[in-house]
């Protein structure tokens, strides 16, 4: 036994030392449930990540866990095989995240869209709210019923201070605006279920909605095709969702998940990687609102520049956005 | 014992055969349940087999129509050897067969059940055509009458058994097997079934009949074949043969076939029912108001054809099913609502063999142990508080198994391996040891071997004379009118009439079983 | 009309098993081959990774302390012809019984929170279960139906008291604070650490003799005790059930709640044990995964035993498959164990008849 402690003492000393070199870096990804193909978040992190590969032809290994054990699990496997950065994608991980950083301070993490605070931990999360805050804005300026949807995935307050970002930008560009909200349920499937989303679309269309936003995933196809059927406007969430149906998709809420990956990878690889919170705002590019040939007929000059100036005085701090996960509450 | 027959006696002018089994075996894991049987069926003659229960009788004739393979042997039909895999195959080397549960679909019509599996190609109507033509001729040919757009559902068990006939005919049969064809008949409709067979014989057609009442072999076949353990012990022209006979070479020992009782000597009555209404889940009445007594120390047979409500009233003096009218007393006393619940009349002493022992009596999945405390879970002796004792349980069933001469003795034997007969006895060594002060019996002897019969008939006799009150309920006339003091029948959930066993017969109760009204005192 | 087949028990319980799990080996090797990565090699390193490490039968412990929970929770309920499959949600209410008496009574030492912390799962799940139970003995609703409905609405009503009740305030997950340190079940290194034992870090924890405790339990209650006889009458044969005298309804009531207590009992496993809090589907489809569990082990425990140990390691050997082969994901993990379920569950026949056969047939030459 008291070999055991010894070989793993003596692992960790040569893996600090294989750091110490500098340039063999060895990043690894563990993804959340959804999988890394989830179309959305663990997908944005795995576009940032083969990215990364093909720019710095560095080569780098994931995981996909089946149930909440195996985050530890994969965590320890790889720190343990000397991995670093090591990548843990979404919220639920903090936990896990913190145990195995504490167990490999050699070791290097990144979470994605938690806070955990420890000294090899980097926490990367994003002011969603004030993306979503530009987006209600175009929307309540695109509307000519004065009714936006919003159509939210699992109700979880991730989700809802998406929405009360929305529900604030609409209110601004349109003091009478009116936002529809929907969840599409309670359980993980709601992430998945595009015939849903469309149901929930048309059913605020039908009650005057002309312009939705969802946060929803794949479920979200479904609220983008439904509006587009109905020749209405959707807004897409997470990465640019414009050109899935060009002309009909008023823009897309943009959280560059993409990003924060590559910027992690390329820090490590130069020595330059720092622990601590990354808070990605719209100062910081971590979020905004997509503008392309997809959707420039779409966004009039004056739309375009109210949300430039929305977001110029969000980042001077003129415009509070309130944070859904601040108080669990919306103004 | 077999002494003066020979296994098989072959004519010296041999008539064509219709059909021969070479050397039949067959296995069933470790039941032997054919051994290399030899059977030749003359064409144009009624052949009956008759058998024990597990004899081996409805194995052979399984394998005859391809619901098994043999695991050796060989089928000749009319000389020419033919593998036989499914029901299909036979019917293709015309082999028909009668199934005692009918394989009919009854919502449909006549027509429609006799082309089912046999359309005639995809248009119905061609089919149909072919199919009507065809009853109309075997209504010429036999007389076999028959509405070919009558729904099935609606026409009485004899007719019903008719289409399976038709249905055999239809497809070009010309063996006909019938398993125990007349379980289910009426006297009157049975002698019925009969005369139709010797017209079919008569034309050319064979039959081979399954059955293990010596008095319909009697009555019917040209020869018989007997089987015991697997093994055809004789085949016999029916003229040279007799029942004891035959019954002799069944069990491979001489049979009581009387069960010999002296004249009760009845008691108070230790259970009455009154005006008795008995409803289905559907809220027909199954028994309509039936009225009856039976005292300490006698024995009061229930006769009548199967579904007529005896099973209903069973099941309900015993408990098992709720009053929708009438009451019930037990040794004077009626009883409530609650005090109808099963487990609280055992306790009183009204206990219950039932009819269906697979279904009711026994739990076949259980070690034989434990079916023989079903009922009786709660008795102090299989153990205190929620534990059960399993020495207790097991010793206590050995014990019982001992007194009734279960076979084999194997208490943690599953309760389906053992045969019949001796699942009866397990029920009854359960039910009878307990000293019952009522006991109501259900079918007794379904299923049960010659040997076994006799044994149970002469317990029954014996618990009356200890001063038990008992309801026997049998479709077996012959058992009614053997065991019964007083005699009950039973028609669509009426009482018909009432008889003394000697001032009756068969006839009689046939005319009352059908429901004729009562002949003039 | 089949012939009923006759074997050994040995065959029955031990051989017939094995030979499904060796198909799906089989056939699993064939999809492995199919992607090409070499299936001797794949197998090797599933077990290596199940068995071979100290870690690895630590997770495979762990693994089967789930199942062995969930199957004795679907068997119990097959004893009584009831086919439970609302082991998930009964889990999930376990999950909040555990929690509430974890976070309400944390003033209380840990010897006395943890078992109250264990009986609040069993009876919450127990709770969950009474409802299907009474409705299929008393209205006849059927059973499957129910459960199914009720695993909905476990999940939902979950989520509304994760997200509105009881979440940690300010949490992005929804999810309870972190319970008391008195309502820490023991981890197994923990334990051997303080035996002067050192093994790696793994979630295996003290439930893992609590599931054999009840393993034991459940053999008894089913084959020792007044209240098995009268489940397995009702499930084998309700007729001989009335016609005993059994009360049919209260028994189907009872034998509900005692498998929904035991699939409660998975929360002390998850979220006492491993989690230290109540968070959203931490049941990990481990209840459906007991119905597979149940009917491999012949509704025994000593066969759910051994399947369980069977899950544990396609679930540990599997993950650590595909750590080691990045080819090999996650989804052709759960396609193996799919298989195993398949051949071992819904095709048992498949070996159970030609076995049979085969038996017979050697007797039979034997003479």
């Amino acid at each position: 036994m008291r070999s055991t402690i010894l070989g793993l003492a003596a692992g960790l000393f040569l893996g600090g030392a294989a750091l110490a070199q500098g340039q063999a870096v060895k990043p690894a990804i563990v993804y959340d449930l959804g999988g890394k193909f989830d179309k959305s978040f663990n997908e944005g992190v795995y576009t940032g990540a083969e990215q990364f590969k093909k720019d710095a032809g560095v080569e780098y290994r994931d995981f996909e866990i089946q149930n909440d054990a195996q985050r530890e699990q994969a965590l320890r496997r790889f720190a343990r095989d000397g991995y670093s950065p090591i990548v843990a994608v979404g919220f639920s991980q903090a936990s896990a995240v913190e145990k195995v950083a504490k167990e490999f301070p050699n070791a290097k993490f990144t979470i994605i869209d938690m806070v955990v605070d420890a000294p090899n931990v980097q926490s990367i999360v994003f002011k969603e709210h004030e993306g979503s805050f530009l987006v209600g804005l175009l929307a309540a300026k695109a509307s000519k019923t004065g009714k936006v949807g919003f159509v939210g995935g699992m109700d979880i307050p991730l989700i809802r201070k998406f929405a009360c970002g929305y529900v604030q930008g609409v209110k601004y560009a349109n003091p009478q605006g009116e936002v529809l909200q929907n969840m599409t349920g309670t359980t993980g499937a709601a992430w998945t279920d595009p015939v849903k989303g469309g149901e929930l679309a048309k059913a605020q269309i039908d009650r005057g909605a002309d312009v939705i936003y969802h946060a929803a995933g794949g479920t979200g196809i479904g609220v983008l095709r439904a509006a587009a059927d109905a020749g209405k406007l959707g807004i897409g969430v997470d990465s640019n969702q414009n050109m899935l149906h060009p002309g009909k998709v008023l823009t897309s809420m943009l959280k560059r998940v993409d990003v924060a990956t590559v910027d992690s990878f390329k820090a490590a690889k130069d020595g330059t990687w720092k622990p601590g919170v990354t808070v990605l705002g719209l100062k910081e590019n971590g979020v905004g609102w997509a503008l392309d040939d997809n959707n420039r007929s779409l966004i009039t000059p004056d739309m375009k520049s109210a949300a430039d100036k929305a977001a110029a005085d969000i980042v001077s701090g003129a415009i509070q956005v309130h944070d859904y996960m601040a108080d669990q509450k919306c103004p | 014992m077999t002494s003066n027959v020979s296994p098989v006696s072959l004519d010296r002018a041999t008539p064509p055969l219709a059909i021969e089994l070479v050397g039949i075996d067959k296995r069933f894991g470790d039941v032997h349940a054919n051994k290399g049987v030899d059977l030749t069926v003359r064409k144009g003659s009624i052949h009956g087999i008759v058998g024990e229960n597990g004899a081996g009788k409805s194995t052979l004739m399984s394998i005859l129509y391809g619901f098994y393979e043999a695991d050796r042997g060989e089928i000749r039909v009319g000389g020419v050897a033919r593998r036989i895999r499914s029901p299909g195959e036979a019917i293709a080397a015309g082999i028909g067969m009668v199934h005692q549960h009918f394989m009919l679909v009854e919502p449909l019509s006549v027509i429609d059940n006799v082309m089912l599996g046999a359309e005639g190609g995809p248009r119905l109507a061609a089919g149909a055509r072919q199919v009507r033509a065809r009853l109309a001729q075997l209504a010429a040919d036999y007389g076999l009458a028959l509405d070919p757009d009558a729904i099935v559902g609606d026409l009485p068990v004899g007719l019903q058994q008719r289409v399976e006939i038709v249905k055999a005919l239809v497809r070009g049969a010309d063996v006909l097997v019938l398993d125990e064809p007349t379980a289910v008949l009426t006297p009157d409709e049975a002698d019925g079934l009969f005369r139709l067979l010797r017209i079919l014989a008569d034309e050319g057609k064979t039959v081979i009949l399954i059955t293990h009442k010596l008095r319909e072999i009697m009555a019917i076949t040209d020869r018989v074949s007997v089987m015991r353990r697997g093994e055809m012990v004789a085949t016999l022209d029916t003229a040279a043969t007799s029942p004891a006979q035959l019954a002799e070479l069944m069990v491979g020992r001489r049979v009581l076939l009387r069960v010999e009782k002296a004249p009760a000597a009845p008691g108070p009555v230790v259970l009455a029912a009154e005006n008795v209404v008995v409803r289905d889940a559907r809220g027909t009445a199954r028994v309509d108001g039936v009225s009856l007594t039976i005292r300490a120390g006698e024995i009061v047979g229930i006769a009548g054809i199967a579904g007529n409500g005896q099973s209903e009233l069973l099941e309900a003096l015993a408990g098992m099913r709720p009053l929708a009218g009438g009451t019930v007393a037990l040794e004077g006393r009626a009883l409530s609502p609650a005090e109808r619940d099963p487990a609280a009349l055992r306790r009183r002493g009204l206990l219950h063999v039932p009819e269906d022992r697979m279904r009711t009596g026994l739990v076949p999945a259980f070690e034989a142990c434990e079916s023989a405390m079903l009922g009786f879970q709660d008795e102090r002796r299989y153990g205190a508080g929620a534990l059960l004792d399993r020495g207790a349980i097991v010793s206590d069933a050995l014990e019982r198994m001992e007194a009734y001469d279960v076979r084999p003795r194997a208490p943690l034997l599953k309760t389906s391996k053992f045969s019949g007969g001796n699942q009866q006895k397990i029920v009854l060594a359960r039910e009878i040891e307990r000293g019952p002060k009522v006991l109501l019996v259900g079918q007794p002897t379904r299923g049960v071997d010659i040997g076994a019969i006799e044994f149970i008939h002469r317990r029954l006799v014996a618990l009356r004379d200890q001063g038990v009150g008992v309801l026997l309920v049998s479709v077996e006339l012959e058992e009614i009118m053997a065991l019964a003091d007083r005699i009950l029948v039973m028609c669509g959930g009426r009482i018909t009439g009432e008889r003394l066993p000697g001032e009756t017969d068969e006839r009689d109760l046939g005319l009352l079983m059908a429901g004729v009204a009562e002949r003039a005192a | 009309m089949s012939a009923p087949i006759e074997m050994r028990r040995w065959a029955d319980y031990v051989l017939v098993p094995a030979l499904a799990v060796a198909a799906a080996f089989v056939v699993a090797g064939l999809v492995v081959l199919a992607i090409g990565e070499n299936p001797l090699e794949a197998t090797a390193l599933l077990l290596r990774g199940a068995l071979g490490t100290g870690e690895g039968v630590g997770f495979t412990l762990y693994y089967a302390t789930n199942f062995i929970f969930t199957g004795l929770a679907v068997a119990v309920a097959f004893h009584a012809g009831l086919f439970n499959i609302g082991g998930e949600g009964q889990a999930t209410l376990g999950g909040l019984g555990a929690a509430l008496a974890c976070l309400h009574l944390d003033f209380l030492p840990g010897w006395l929170l943890v078992p109250l912390g264990a009986l609040g799962a069993a009876l919450f799940g127990a709770l969950w279960a009474l409802v299907p139970g009474y409705l299929q003995a008393r209205r006849g609703s059927h059973i499957v139906i129910t459960t199914i409905m009720f695993n909905m609405l476990a999940s939902a009503l979950l989520v509304y008291l994760l997200v509105n009740v009881m979440g940690k305030p300010g949490s992005m997950q929804p999810e309870t604070p972190t319970f008391a340190s008195a309502a820490h079940v023991p981890f197994a290194h923990e334990v051997l650490a303080r035996l002067g034992v050192t093994v790696p870090t793994t979630p295996l924890n003290a439930s893992f003799l609590l599931a054999l405790a009840c393993c034991y339990g459940v053999w008894l209650l089913i084959w020792r005790t007044r209240l098995g006889y009268a489940i397995r009458t009702v499930g084998a044969n309700p007729a001989a059930a009335a016609y005993a005298g059994i009360p049919i309804s209260r028994v189907t009531i009872v034998a509900m709640m005692i498998s929904g207590a035991l699939a409660g009992l998975l929360a002390v496993n998850e979220v006492m044990g491993v989690q230290e809090r109540l968070l959203l589907e931490f049941t990990g489809g481990y209840g459906f995964i007991g119905i597979a569990v149940a009917l491999m082990g012949r509704s025994h425990p000593v066969g759910i035993v051994l399947a369980s140990l069977l899950f544990g390691v396609l679930y540990q050997g599997g993950t650590e498959l595909a750590f080691d082969k990045p080819t090999i994901t996650r989804d052709m993990i759960v396609t193996i164990s799919g298989l195993a379920i398949l051949f071992a569950g819904a095709l048992d026949g498949l070996f159970r008849a030609p076995l049979g056969r085969f038996f017979a047939a050697r007797r039979k030459a034997g003479g």
